[in-house]
């Protein structure tokens, strides 16, 4: 997993509220049995039309949000299924952070399992991020993960948020199932004693 | 010793390793695998060098991309869906995990497989690779759904990394009214809460009325627990929960029945446990529902006419108006005068031998007057069993297609597909934009709402066809 420090880039703004998971990559996506290459069919069916052209004025198709890196978003963002090709698809466009006021717990962890921040904001901060989006490719946006602080274009800052574990594996690139398996003996005594109470298991 | 909710309890039996910040590392019973989300994960496994843990614990079974045809068994699949497919009977193979091959009478959606087999049991942990797994909570087991990289954590460690969710109660008093059914409980909670209402909770069902419902009806209510944005839905088990798991392939046997039953009778919340949430819901005030929108918050009696875009407030007002213009739908009209032209019926959430009965109790002797109605049973066994019943050729007669057993229309990656416009009522989980085929509109429902559907060609009020008690 790749490591998330900082960020600047431009923010795309997708006001419309829970954006699900089938919007993000729809099924027939789900086919591949690899993790890369879907960011050409982020949220396919938005994007583009029934011949499979580019609809005009979906955000990631105007020339201003083509090279965002930042979505900022409506509530209960990522609802829905719990593909993993949702934020592998984010990730493959090259988004790498999502601001909103919620996410789907499935879509959330995900996203930290992929070098993707989600962030949590109040409504008001969350719109102060939307208005300074929809100026475009002259508003690049500023993440800094370790000082859990985002910079607007006109200065202003935006403390948020984040869980300290998942902050660590973010920041340093961790591979958690390396880390758990180091808890190896803690996970054979577990089973032990387990199968003693509930041999039934 | 402080006073517990069920979920603290299983909870608290499954903590390996807490850490200092309350990040644990959770032990998990049951790992079930479809052929969807676990590719990469078995990729993964193989790149590291890892190995499965605990194949004993994981069991594995292709649900989402199967035709539901007859012709499947001779290869009636697109060439990537049978490359996942045959990707997951290698690894099930590999890996020495227990399998159940779509030539298998016992292949079915995973979340109908795992309890019919006994592998779902009071008490325990269960996650998969899909959302839905929450179905079975409704033996009152912490079960949800993880992404791909949680699937290749469990495979490699039988663990996940957790931070425990906040309490929530759910109580649906009282009795449910004539026509009103598990579905319409779920559906009417989810349009009370809205769909992140429960983001951070897991929610524990409890009340008269869900005591009152059988088995199947609990795994619908569960089921679409995290519709409601919970991570997991629970439900104490009790003596129907007990009838249901005893004598299952891999439910507990002899001596360890009795001490399995033992401890599944001290799995319920304290009376006086706290809750960081409670929401009350009188069965009474239960009317069927159908949704009309794209989000499953979008409920509403059918009784009642399709709202505009004006009677909700902030981000919905925009989303409200984005569903009527998808769903092609006008504000006022009445919801009965919807005229769909296809009626699916099955899916993780209704496609139990109950919900069956239900939808042939309503069709027996009558004819359809939709363009295509479906049948797809949640597996093999239902199926089998529905034919013994005489089901299979009530749906037949009244002009309904009998199928094999897999997830097919509720996210439609198999054949199965909606075409653009096509107004569907279905007894699944999900009515979002393009979920059932790009353009396809969806109305979730009950499997009796969804059978009445298919007899007049529009929603459907079912308590009006129902016989009045003598």
């Amino acid at each position: 997993m790749d490591k998330f420090t900082t960020l600047s880039g431009i923010a795309a703004p997708m006001p419309l509220v829970n954006i699900d998971t089938d919007m993000i990559i729809p099924k027939q996506f789900l086919k591949t049995i690899k993790r890369s290459g879907l960011g050409i069919n982020l949220f396919d069916e938005m994007r583009y039309d029934d011949k499979g052209e580019e609809v005009e004025d979906f955000v990631l198709n105007q020339p201003a949000y083509r090279e965002a890196q930042i979505l900022v978003a409506g509530d209960n963002f990522g609802c829905g299924s719990s593909r993993e090709h949702a934020p592998w698809a984010l990730l493959d466009f090259g988004i790498r952070c999502v601001i909103s006021t919620s996410f789907a717990d499935i879509f959330y962890n995900n996203c930290f399992k992929n070098g993707i921040l989600p962030i949590v904001l109040p409504e008001a901060e969350r719109d102060l991020c939307m208005e300074d989006a929809t100026r475009g490719a002259n508003a690049r946006i500023e993440v800094d993960l370790e000082a859990q602080r985002i910079t607007l274009s006109d200065g202003t800052t935006i403390p948020f948020e984040v869980d300290p574990w998942r902050k660590h594996c973010l920041l340093n690139g961790l591979d958690d199932i390396g880390l758990s398996l180091e808890k190896a003996p803690a996970i054979d005594e577990f089973e032990r004693k387990a199968s003693a109470d509930r041999p039934w298991v | 010793m402080s006073p517990k909710t069920l979920y603290d309890k299983i909870w608290d039996a499954h903590v390996v390793h807490e850490a200092e910040d309350g990040t644990c590392l959770l032990y998990i019973d049951r790992h079930l695998v479809h052929e969807v989300t676990s590719p990469q994960a078995f990729e993964g496994l193989r790149m590291a060098g890892r190995t499965v843990r605990a194949p004993g614990r994981t069991i594995a079974v292709p649900d989402h991309n199967v035709p539901t045809t007859p012709d499947r068994i001779r290869g009636g699949m697109n060439e990537e869906s049978r490359i996942q497919v045959e990707a997951l009977d290698r690894n099930a193979k590999d890996f020495g995990i227990h399998y159940y091959p779509v030539s298998d009478i016992r292949q079915g959606i995973v979340h109908i497989v795992g309890p019919e087999q006994g592998w779902t049991l009071p008490g325990m942990t269960v996650v998969c690779g899909d959302s839905h797994t929450a179905t079975h909570g409704a033996f009152g087991a912490l079960a949800h759904g993880i992404g791909t990289s949680e699937v290749e954590h469990v495979l490699a460690t039988q663990t996940l990394i957790q931070k425990k969710s906040k309490n929530m109660k759910v109580e649906i008093t009282g009795q449910l009214g004539p026509g009103v059914t598990a579905k319409d409980i779920t559906l009417s909670v989810i349009g009370k809460t809205g769909t992140a209402g429960g983001t951070g909770y897991v929610i524990e069902y409890c009340g008269e009325a869900i005591r009152s419902l059988s088995m199947e009806g609990r795994m619908t209510v569960c089921n679409m627990a995290i519709e409601g944005g919970a991570r997991a839905g629970l439900i104490a088990p009790d003596e129907k929960t007990f009838e249901y798991v005893k004598g299952r392939e891999h439910a507990p046997k002899d001596e360890h029945w009795d001490s399995a039953l033992a401890w599944w009778k001290t799995l319920k919340s304290d009376d006086d446990a706290h809750w960081d949430k409670v929401v009350t819901i009188r069965g009474e005030d239960i009317a069927p529902v159908v949704t009309w929108g794209t989000s499953p918050e979008d409920v509403l009696p059918i009784t009642a006419s399709v709202p505009a875009a004006s009677d909700f407030t902030g981000g919905k007002v925009g989303a409200a108006q984005r569903s009527l213009d998808y769903m092609d739908l006008k504000p006022g009209t009445k919801l009965t005068d919807i005229e769909i032209d296809t009626v699916f019926i099955g899916s993780c959430t209704n496609g139990r031998i109950e919900d069956l009965r239900a939808a042939a109790a309503i069709l027996e002797g009558k004819k359809i007057k939709v363009k295509r109605a479906m049948v797809v049973p949640g597996s093999g066994l239902v199926r089998k069993q529905a034919e013994e019943e005489g089901l299979a050729q009530i749906f037949l007669d009244a002009g309904f297609e009998w199928r094999l057993a897999g997830c097919s229309m509720c996210l439609a990656m198999n054949p199965d597909q909606l075409a653009p416009g096509e107004r569907c009522a279905a007894t699944s989980n999900r009515n979002f934009e393009g979920r059932q085929g790009r353009g396809g509109r969806t109305h979730l429902m009950s499997p009796q709402m969804a059978a009445a559907a298919a007899l007049t060609g529009r929603l459907t009020d079912v308590r009006e066809m129902m016989a009045a008690p003598a």
